[in-house]
C-alpha cells in the first residue's frame, strides 16, 4: 500500500508545483536555519568529559565576607580561591583526587641556533590533575607526587609543542629551556583540547585556543616567578604586594580548584569539611562572617560561570522560532491542499478506503514534502555553517561543524516536522463525509 | 464596502485563517525582538572609544630572558630596556608619536580600581580602568583634553605593576571628574585611588576602558591616565602612524624593534595590530550575531509572505465559482480585489493584535532569562506596520488575478 501512497504523494504534488516548492523551502529554511544554530549551541555548551564531569566538583569559599560583591551576584562566594584556602585544601587532601590550577605564560626557548622563542601557554597544577581529568598521554605520565612539594623542574608538554621542540617522538626524560631554565619531561600528552576548557572557565573563558602546551608543577611556576596569565580579582580597596608573594599573602583570588568526589557519601562529606574549614577560619578570625560555601558539580559550575554565551541561547532560540513558523506556515498550505482534494478523499471512501487509509496517504504526502525539504535543508546547512565559520569569532565557529549527527539530526527534523505539520490536515481530511462530496460533485 | 461577505468566506476556512494569524503573530513577535536585539548589537559597535583611531597601533611584546625585577638594579635594567624601544620606534620616519601605553581601548586587558574623596575610602566610590603610560600617552591616542594641562616628562615615575611609588598627579575622563564631583570643579582636586591621594591636573572628554565584557559596562567610559611607566617583562607601547601611514610604520616598528632584539616575543597574532584590526577581532561576535539574527529575520518574513501569497492563491482557485457568480451579479474587478485585500487585512490585524502581545510577552521572557532591555514600544509599532504592509504586497497578485476571473465561471459547473 505504501508505494501506492507514494504514487499519489507525488501526482498531487506535481499537480501544484508552486506550492509544493513552497512548503520544502519552508520547511528546509526552517530546518538549516534552527541546524546551523544548534550546531554552535552544541559546540558551545557539550560536555567535554561526560563520563566523569558528575564526579567532578569546584570547591567555592568566602574569602571575602558578605559586604563584597564577587561579581557573580550578592551572597555568592568568589569563583576562584585565595592562595592560602586552595594550599590548606590541597594539604588536607579530603577528596579522592584534587588539584590548584592557575594559567600560566612561560617561553619556551628551542635548543640549536638562530631558533626563536615561542610563547606558550599553560597550566600551574598537581600530579593529581592528570588522573583526575583522565588527561590522555602519548609518552610518559604525570609527575610524582613528590615533585609538587619540591616544586621540581618537570614539565608535561603538549603533542603539538613536542613535535615543534623536539620534532615529535618519545621525548621522556628529554630537557626543555621554559624561561631559561632547563624543566625534565616526564610525560607527552595526545592531542588534548577539550572545549570548554572545564578544568579553568575563570582564567581562560572557556574557549579558544589550541589547547595547552604546558603543565608544569603549581609550586614551581610560583617559585620560579612564572607569568600568571590567569585572572586576578581582589577585594574592593585590596591591592596586593608586589609579585607572587604578595599574591599568596592577600585575599584576592587567582587559583580555580577542583576535585573529584566518587558519590554522594563523598560529596556531603566534602561539603561538610569545606563549612569546618570555614568555621575554622572564622573562630581564627580570618574570616568574620559565617561560612557561605558552594561545592557545585562541574556542569552546574559552567552554567554559573555563563560559560555558554547568552548570544548563542538567544539565536538558538530565534532560530527555533522560525522553524515553528515555517511548520504552522506548512500546516496551513497543506491544509488547504488537502481539504481542496475532498472530492477525491469522498470517492475513495466511497470505494471502501478506511479512515486509517487516508490517514495514511495524507501522512506519506507529508512524509514526501519533508524529504524535499530535508534535502533543501542538508544543502541550506552546510552554506550555514560555512557562513557561521566566516562570521563568528574562530574561537566559537570552530566548535560548529558539519558532521554526519548533524546531518542526520537534519533529515529527521525536517521530516518530523512535516509529518508534525501534516497531522491537523490529515485529520481533518479523513473526516470529510463521503456522501456530502459524492452529492456536491 | 460591506464586511459581510468577506466574514461569511474566512468563516468557511476557520483552521487555515487561524493558522495565517498565527504564522503572522509569530512572525511579528520574533522579527521585533530580533531586531532589538540587532539594533543593539549596532549601538554596541558603534560605540566611540574616544581616541583617533585611525593610525593608532598597539605593540605587545615581552622580552626572552628578562631581569626578574624583583630588585631596583633590575627594575632599572628592565626600564631601560623599554626606554630603548620607545627611543627606536619615536626615530621612525612613519611614526609621529609613541608612548609606554599597559592598556589601549577594546584590546581587553585592564587594570582597575577605585577612586573615592578620601583615605578611608568611604563615602563615593567609582570604580575606573587605569591607563599607565608616560607624557605622551594623551596626545598619541588622540583622546581630546577638555580641562587643565598634560602630564609633564618630570611627573612621569616607572616601577613594576605592583610597585609602591603611587603618582601624585593623574588626568581623568569626564565621567570619572563628574561623579567625583558632580558640581563640576574637579580640576586641582585631591581624590584617593585604593587610598592614596593624587591631584587631578586634567579631564579629557572620553575614553572607554579597555574591557567590552558585561562585569565593566556599567563605568564602560570610567578611565584615568596614570603617569607611570610599568616595568615587567613584558611591556605595551601604544604607535601614532603618520597620517595615512598605518601599514608602513606597522612594518618598521616589527623591523626595527626585532633589529634591537631578535629573541622578543611578538607573535605575528597580536604583537602589532592597528586599533582598527583590535575593534575587528573584539566585535566579531557581535557582527556574526547581528547578520545570523538579521538573515533569520529575513527568511522568517519572506517564508510568511509566500504563505498567505500561496494560501490566499489556493483560496482564489477554490472560489472561482462564487467570484464569477459575484461578478456575475454585478461585482466590479475592483470589488473582488478589494474583498481578497480586506480580507487580508482583517487576517493580518488579528495577527499583529494577538503579535504584539505575544512580542511583548517574548521580550519579558528573555529580560528574565537573558541579558535583555525592554523592547521600545516605536519597534513593535514599526513591526505591526510592515507586517501590514507585507500583508498586502503577498496578497495582491493572487487578488489581481481573482479579479480577473469573468463573470461566465458562474456558469460553468465545478
Amino acid at each position: 500500500m505504501f508505494g501506492y501512497y507514494l504514487d499519489l504523494a507525488l501526482r498531487s504534488l506535481k499537480r501544484s508545483p508552486g506550492l509544493t516548492a513552497l512548503m520544502m523551502l519552508a520547511i528546509g529554511f526552517g530546518v538549516a536555519a534552527s541546524m546551523t544554530t544548534w550546531s554552535v549551541f552544541r559546540g558551545v555548551s557539550g560536555d567535554p568529559i561526560p563520563w566523569k564531569s558528575a564526579q567532578l566538583f569546584v570547591p567555592q569559599i568566602d574569602s571575602w565576607g558578605p559586604s563584597q560583591k564577587s561579581g557573580a551576584g550578592l551572597h555568592e562566594p568568589p569563583d576562584a580561591l585565595a592562595y592560602a584556602d586552595a594550599i590548606a585544601l590541597m594539604h588536607d587532601r579530603r577528596a579522592a583526587l584534587q588539584s590548584a590550577i592557575y594559567a600560566v605564560a612561560p617561553t619556551v626557548l628551542p635548543a640549536g641556533e638562530g631558533r626563536s622563542p615561542i610563547p606558550v601557554f599553560g597550566f600551574g597544577v598537581y600530579g593529581e590533575f592528570f588522573p583526575m581529568l583522565d588527561v590522555p598521554f602519548r609518552y610518559g605520565s604525570g609527575w610524582q607526587a613528590g615533585d609538587d612539594g619540591d616544586g621540581a623542574p618537570v614539565i608535561v608538554i603538549s603533542d603539538a609543542l613536542n613535535r615543534q621542540v623536539f620534532g615529535g617522538g618519545n621525548s621522556v626524560g628529554r630537557n626543555i629551556d621554559l624561561d631559561g631554565r632547563d624543566y625534565r619531561v616526564t610525560g607527552v600528552l595526545k592531542p588534548w583540547n577539550p572545549q570548554p576548557m572545564f578544568f579553568d572557565v575563570v582564567d581562560t573563558g572557556g574557549f579558544g585556543g589550541n589547547g595547552p602546551d604546558v603543565f608544569v608543577p603549581l609550586q614551581r611556576a610560583i617559585a620560579s616567578g612564572m607569568e600568571n596569565a590567569g585572572a586576578v580579582n581582589c577585594p574592593k580597596g585590596v591591592q596586593p604586594g608586589a609579585g607572587y608573594a604578595g599574591l599568596q599573602k592577600s585575599n584576592c583570588v587567582w587559583l580555580a580548584y577542583m576535585v573529584e568526589l566518587d558519590d554522594e557519601s563523598a560529596v556531603q562529606n566534602y561539603r561538610q569539611y569545606l563549612d569546618n574549614y570555614a568555621s575554622v577560619q572564622q573562630k581564627l578570625g580570618r574570616f568574620d562572617w559565617p561560612p557561605n560555601n558552594r561545592l557545585r558539580d562541574m556542569r552546574a559550575f559552567l552554567d554559573h560561570e555563563h560559560v555558554v554565551p547568552d548570544d548563542t541561547r538567544v539565536s538558538l532560540l530565534v532560530a527555533l522560532g522560525l522553524l515553528l513558523v515555517c511548520l504552522v506556515n506548512t500546516a496551513g498550505l497543506m491544509l488547504a491542499k488537502f481539504l481542496r482534494r475532498s472530492g477525491e478523499i469522498g470517492v475513495r471512501r466511497a470505494l471502501g478506503a478506511s479512515r486509517r487509509a487516508i490517514h495514511a496517504q495524507f501522512l506519506t504526502e507529508a512524509a514526501v514534502i519533508g524529504v524535499g525539504g530535508s534535502a533543501l535543508g542538508l544543502l541550506l546547512t552546510a552554506i550555514g555553517v560555512f557562513a557561521v565559520n566566516r562570521m563568528l569569532p574562530p574561537r566559537l565557529a570552530e566548535l560548529a561543524r558539519i558532521e554526519p549527527a548533524l546531518l542526520l539530526l537534519t533529515v529527521v527534523v525536517a521530516i518530523a516536522a512535516s509529518v508534525l505539520a501534516g497531522l491537523y490536515p490529515t485529520f481533518r481530511a479523513a473526516r470529510v463525509q463521503p456522501a456530502w462530496q459524492l452529492k456536491t460533485n | 464596502m460591506r464586511l459581510h461577505p468577506t466574514l461569511s468566506a474566512l468563516r468557511q476556512h476557520k483552521a487555515g485563517v487561524l493558522l495565517i494569524v498565527l504564522q503572522i503573530a509569530l512572525t511579528l513577535a520574533i522579527v521585533c525582538n530580533a531586531i532589538f536585539v540587532i539594533g543593539q548589537r549596532i549601538e554596541r559597535m558603534n560605540r566611540p572609544t574616544g581616541t583617533v583611531e585611525d593610525g593608532l597601533i598597539r605593540i605587545s611584546q615581552s622580552w626572552f630572558g628578562a631581569p626578574a625585577g624583583d630588585d631596583a638594579a633590575s627594575v632599572e635594567k628592565l626600564d631601560a630596556l623599554q626606554r630603548t624601544d620607545l627611543a627606536t620606534l619615536r626615530n621612525l620616519p612613519d611614526v609621529q608619536d609613541v608612548a609606554a601605553s599597559t592598556s589601549m581601548p577594546l584590546q581587553g586587558m585592564i587594570y582597575s580600581g577605585t577612586l573615592s574623596l578620601n583615605a578611608q575610602q568611604t563615602g563615593v566610590a567609582v570604580s575606573a580602568a587605569y591607563y599607565y603610560g608616560d607624557e605622551h600617552l594623551r596626545p598619541t591616542l588622540g583622546v581630546r583634553l577638555i580641562a587643565g594641562r598634560d602630564f609633564r616628562a618630570d611627573e612621569i615615575l616607572h616601577r613594576t605593576l605592583t610597585g609602591e611609588a603611587a603618582p601624585s598627579v593623574i588626568i581623568v575622563s569626564k565621567p570619572v571628574a563628574g561623579k567625583l564631583f558632580p558640581d563640576g570643579d574637579a580640576l586641582g582636586k585631591t581624590v584617593y585611588q585604593d587610598g592614596k591621594p593624587a591631584t587631578i591636573v586634567g579631564i579629557v572628554e572620553r575614553l572607554q576602558t579597555p574591557t567590552t565584557a558585561k562585569w565593566g559596562s556599567a563605568w564602560d567610559y570610567n578611565s584615568v591616565l596614570e603617569p607611570i611607566r610599568v616595568d615587567g617583562a613584558s611591556a605595551s607601547y601604544a604607535v601614532r602612524a603618520r597620517p595615512g601611514r598605518e601599514q608602513a610604520a606597522m612594518r618598521e616598528a616589527r623591523k626595527a624593534l626585532l633589529a634591537v632584539d631578535p629573541l622578543r616575543v611578538m607573535p605575528d597574532s597580536w604583537g602589532i595590530q592597528s586599533l582598527s584590526q583590535i575593534r575587528d577581532k573584539i566585535y566579531r561576535a557581535d557582527r556574526g550575531m547581528a547578520l545570523m539574527m538579521a538573515a533569520v529575520c529575513l527568511i522568517l518574513v519572506v517564508v510568511t509572505a509566500a504563505g498567505i501569497a500561496g494560501l490566499t492563491s489556493f483560496w482564489v482557485g477554490q472560489r472561482r465559482k462564487q467570484i464569477g457568480v459575484r461578478r456575475a451579479l454585478g461585482a466590479r474587478r475592483i470589488d473582488i480585489l478589494r474583498h481578497f485585500q480586506v480580507e487580508n487585512l482583517l487576517i493580518a490585524g488579528g495577527g499583529v493584535l494577538l503579535g504584539v502581545v505575544l512580542a511583548l510577552a517574548l521580550n519579558l521572557w528573555l529580560m528574565t532569562h537573558y541579558e535583555m532591555a525592554r523592547l521600545p514600544l516605536p519597534y513593535v509599532g514599526i513591526g505591526v506596520l510592515a507586517m501590514l504592509v507585507i500583508g498586502q504586497a503577498a496578497v495582491f497578485m493572487p487578488a489581481r488575478r481573482a479579479s480577473h476571473v469573468p463573470p461566465v465561471v458562474a456558469t460553468r459547473a465545478a
